[in-house]
């Protein structure tokens, strides 16, 4: 009975500081941006301006939410929790920190140890095109159709090459359980180099990277939403809450992106020398977490630097790097990790 | 020699972008350091001129009405800035001057400038004959109503 209250309380705790991320990231996101152009940014609102996502929720909250004429009301409601919701319930899987003992009983850190692991990751995210192209087509508006049109190519394109990248993953850990992967990484090489399943496939990882900014719709594959191009892609009809649910989808899409790329590539939530991977302690479950955070920041930052350093890819440029360049380069390291996998059948 | 600097085929890192994608990086991260641009302007104004050579450039922010070494104001209700004004923001109410008033026969009983109106062009402080009123480096005034706008004489010698 009280495992069950433990296991409520822990999926409860990582959903609610899940849920605080988008906001901070907003924060960052503008900060950075505007010193990288030379700029202050948001200082007004708070010391150093950190309360200003709190009066962007509160300026999106009281905003009247539009509904345009000609739109099919339904769908056109329903579209932003088809971005949002997938993108939430994929960090279900991530393992966040080490196995933690309470009060007699074994605690995993990580909301759900599925059977299939990796694969359910992909599956839920690739549910937030729907919601991408039901919003865009509800919208009854050409950019919008435009921009839903574009995420539809875009997110079938680059999951290919995801997949691939992924299944390389697979086939160098042999499993697809996330936990038993990144206990997999735990050890060291030569005793200082980490194990990281990035070192093993260095060239799975700048595709799976790639391939993960143009799942999130963000530059330089902003192509969906391209200001400059359609208004505002999909969301252009979209005001007030509905928006701003696209808006955090986005922000959540990121973040269990980055925790999946450091899961599979960069050791999850173990660092040799300073979290022991099977100790059950409180403090070594407090330090794991905290390394898993210092890492999928990292990524994040990554993220919002590459939005401010890159110009947006034509729709060719997109079509072409996806199809005849990230594919192929998938599907030979693909070949060369099957040689590999089976050097001692074959040699 | 132009032409056959066309046909040299670039190395592979740079048609494909891998090169500028490194300076890119390398740049924002580099802009991320700097100091920054921004004035915070309400608080600080901005001195485009180095410190020496800032007495070259005056900034004209809201007026002020000097006064003399006795606090009275310094106005002579000559209506001169009245007329200079090219946005007709200022309205003076002239009146003879009290008793005290040895060095003059007027002064303005009333005083108003309309900041909505005014262009801060600085021609009433150059129509001025006795340096009454001049522009001061405050800036613009913020209010909530159009009343509020309109300052009045002690208003104006506060400032």
């Amino acid at each position: 009975m009280s495992s069950m209250v433990l296991d409520a309380g822990k999926i409860l705790l990582i959903f609610a500081v899940f849920m605080q991320i988008p906001p901070l990231l907003i924060y960052l996101e503008r900060k950075i941006c505007a010193f990288i152009q030379d700029r202050i940014g948001p200082n007004r609102v708070g010391p150093f301006g950190i309360l200003q996502p709190l009066a962007d929720a509160i300026k999106l909250i009281t905003k009247e939410s539009i509904t345009p004429k000609n739109v099919d009301v339904f769908l056109y409601t329903v579209a932003p929790l088809f971005v949002m919701v997938p993108a939430a319930i994929s960090f279900a899987v991530v393992p966040v920190g080490a196995d933690v003992k309470l009060w007699g009983h074994t605690l995993q850190l990580q909301i759900a140890d599925f059977h299939v692991g990796i694969l359910f990751f992909l599956a839920i995210t690739s549910l937030s095109v729907y919601g991408l192209t039901f919003g865009a087509w509800a919208s009854n508006n050409k950019y919008s159709l435009y921009g839903g049109i574009r995420s539809t190519a875009q997110m079938i394109s680059y999951e290919v090459a995801m997949g691939l990248a992924v299944i390389c993953v697979l086939m160098s850990s042999g499993t697809v359980y996330l936990r038993e992967m990144v206990f997999a990484q735990s050890h060291t090489y030569f005793g200082f180099l980490p194990a990281w399943n990035v070192f093993h496939q260095p060239l799975a990882f700048v595709i799976f990277l790639i391939a993960a900014f143009a799942e999130t719709n963000r530059l330089p594959f902003d192509l969906p939403e391209a200001e400059s191009e359609l208004v505002g892609g999909y969301h252009t009809e979209y005001s007030g809450m509905k928006f701003a649910m696209f808006f955090m989808g986005e922000y959540m899409a990121m973040i269990s992106m980055s925790a999946i790329m450091v899961t599979l590539f960069f050791g999850g939530w173990t660092l040799p020398g300073v979290v022991d991977a099977h100790s059950t302690t409180v403090w070594n479950a407090l330090l794991s977490v905290v390394v898993f955070g210092i890492k999928t920041g990292a990524f994040l930052i990554f993220f919002i630097w590459i939005r401010w350093t890159l110009p947006r890819l034509r729709y060719d440029q997109l079509m072409k790097l996806g199809w005849k360049v990230l594919i192929p380069l998938a599907l030979m390291n693909l070949f060369f990790t099957a040689i590999w996998g089976l050097r001692d059948q074959i040699f | 020699m132009s032409n056959q600097k066309l046909n040299v085929r670039e190395p592979w890192y740079i048609r494909w972008g891998i090169l500028g994608l490194l300076k890119g990086i390398a740049l924002t991260i580099k802009h991320f350091f700097r100091p920054k641009f921004t004035v915070q302007y309400p608080e600080v104004t901005h001195t485009p001129l180095p410190k020496e050579e800032a007495h070259q450039w005056k900034p004209r922010g809201q007026h002020r009405l000097n006064v003399d070494e006795q606090g009275r104001v310094k106005c002579v209700a000559c209506l001169l800035c009245q007329t200079a004004c090219p946005s007709h923001c200022i309205e003076i109410t002239p009146g003879p001057a009290p008793e005290g008033y040895g060095d003059r026969d007027k002064y303005p009983i009333e005083f108003k400038i309309d900041m909505l109106r005014c262009i801060y062009c600085g021609m009433c402080e150059e129509a001025c004959p006795c340096d009454a009123i001049v522009l001061t480096d405050k800036p613009y005034p913020v209010t909530y109503s159009r009343e509020g706008m309109i300052f009045n004489k002690e208003k104006l010698m506060q400032n």
